[in-house]
């Protein structure tokens, strides 16, 4: 379905003028790391969610919100300014734009080693270049937070 | 995880997995838990991957949501294909009586609604969009946030409760049909069209983004929506 030549002509090219604004990003940093079974694991989101009566996003948001790992699903809500792509299956089942109940029950069948305390959430509209000081200062609170697996999940 | 798949390619980041699910289902299909975990895991099993980059394909498309279009029979028509400027809001706060009972069952079945962003009631995120049409003295419900970013969250707030309800009504609807039934049907639609229109002219600078994004889809704006069949909520 999310494959460009399903698109409409003016929106495979919005996709395609993202691919030629794009930063050079250099080189791609790889780090094996260890087993998957002993991994902490986060899940970093750009579906603009965020728990309810925290402060929405806006057009341009370039920061983040903290979900914290309890937190019930009637609480999220989605305030992602796009208005190009599906919400209704986010409605039906937060499960499907965030895995936290899936990701719980992988823990527990011991296929991961833990998930982290906190998650996050951008807003994916956001200007690329403008994402990276927030983007750099999350990595270091997950890091401290002994993270060593990032699922970065896009909407 | 990817789901434009030549955007990643052209990041190149260590590890991807490409899904071919519609964009803003992620993890496929909401209520298909053992597909959600299939995905999951195919994510997860990234990070056993020695060396890199990787960019993996997802093989399995999410599961089907298109109903037969027999199951649905429409007792109801909203009247928004024939009202004119002046009624529009009107109608659109009819449709919204309409629909309250499809929402709150909606909200009984699911535990939870995506309603809230705007903070106002529902009649006042009805009221705060429709108080645009007619051009009149911004309405500042609430105060301190930009004319923009209040019309947004008001009109975001109003369009989850049409889709919340739409998807209770009987006949399993596809977020295509309601789409549809969303874009060509309803006097909510029309509305935020109208407003698009307005804020397009506004020297309220928070106001003129909504003229081009923010409000109304790239596919109904480019005219590419799709004929859809039959089931349509009422």
């Amino acid at each position: 379905m999310a494959r460009l030549t399903d698109f409409s002509d003016s929106e495979r090219e919005h996709h395609l003028q993202k691919i030629r604004d794009l930063p050079d990003f250099g080189t791609t940093p790889f780090v094996a790391g260890p087993p998957l079974r002993q991994r902490r694991v986060a899940i970093v989101t750009t579906s603009g969610l965020h728990v309810h009566g925290d402060r929405p996003f806006q057009m341009g948001s370039a920061d983040y919100r903290v979900i914290p790992g309890g937190t019930p699903a009637d609480r999220l809500r989605m305030s992602h300014t796009s208005v190009n792509f599906d919400r209704s299956g986010f409605q039906e089942d937060v499960n499907v734009v965030f895995p936290l109940d899936r990701l719980r029950e992988v823990a527990a069948q011991g296929g991961i080693g833990s998930i982290s305390d906190f998650h996050y959430s951008f807003m994916g509209a956001a200007p690329i270049r403008s994402l990276e000081p927030n983007a750099r200062k999350l990595a270091g609170l997950l890091k401290r937070d002994r993270v060593d697996a990032v699922l970065l999940t896009p909407v | 995880m990817s789901l434009i798949r030549e955007q990643t390619a052209a990041i190149r980041p260590p590890r991807a997995l490409w899904v071919p699910f519609m964009l803003g289902r992620p993890f496929g299909a909401p209520g298909e838990p053992d597909f959600q975990r299939r995905v999951l895991r195919a994510l997860l099993s990234l990070f056993e991957r020695p060396s890199g980059p990787v960019l993996e394909d997802f093989r399995e498309d999410a599961p089907p949501t298109d109903a037969p279009t027999e199951a649905f029979a429409c007792p109801v028509s909203f009247a928004a294909a024939g009202a004119k400027d002046g009624d529009l809001a009107e109608a659109m706060r009819d449709e919204i009586a309409q629909l309250a009972p499809w929402y709150d069952l909606a909200v009984r079945r699911r535990g939870r609604t995506t309603v809230g962003i705007s903070g106002l009631s529902l009649e006042d995120a009805a009221n705060h969009a429709a108080a645009f049409l007619d051009g009149a003295a911004r309405p500042d419900a609430m105060p301190g946030i930009p004319a923009g970013v209040a019309l947004k969250r008001a009109c975001d707030d109003l369009k989850a409760y049409y889709y919340e309800a739409a998807a209770a009504q009987p006949g399993n609807l596809s977020p295509r049909a309601i789409d549809n039934w969303f874009w060509r049907e309803t006097a909510a639609a029309k509305v935020f069209l109208a407003i698009r229109e307005i804020c397009q002219h506004s020297k309220d600078e928070s106001l003129r983004p909504l003229g081009l994004l923010g409000l109304v889809p790239r596919y109904v704006t480019d005219g590419s929506m799709t004929a859809q069949s039959g089931a349509r909520p009422t």
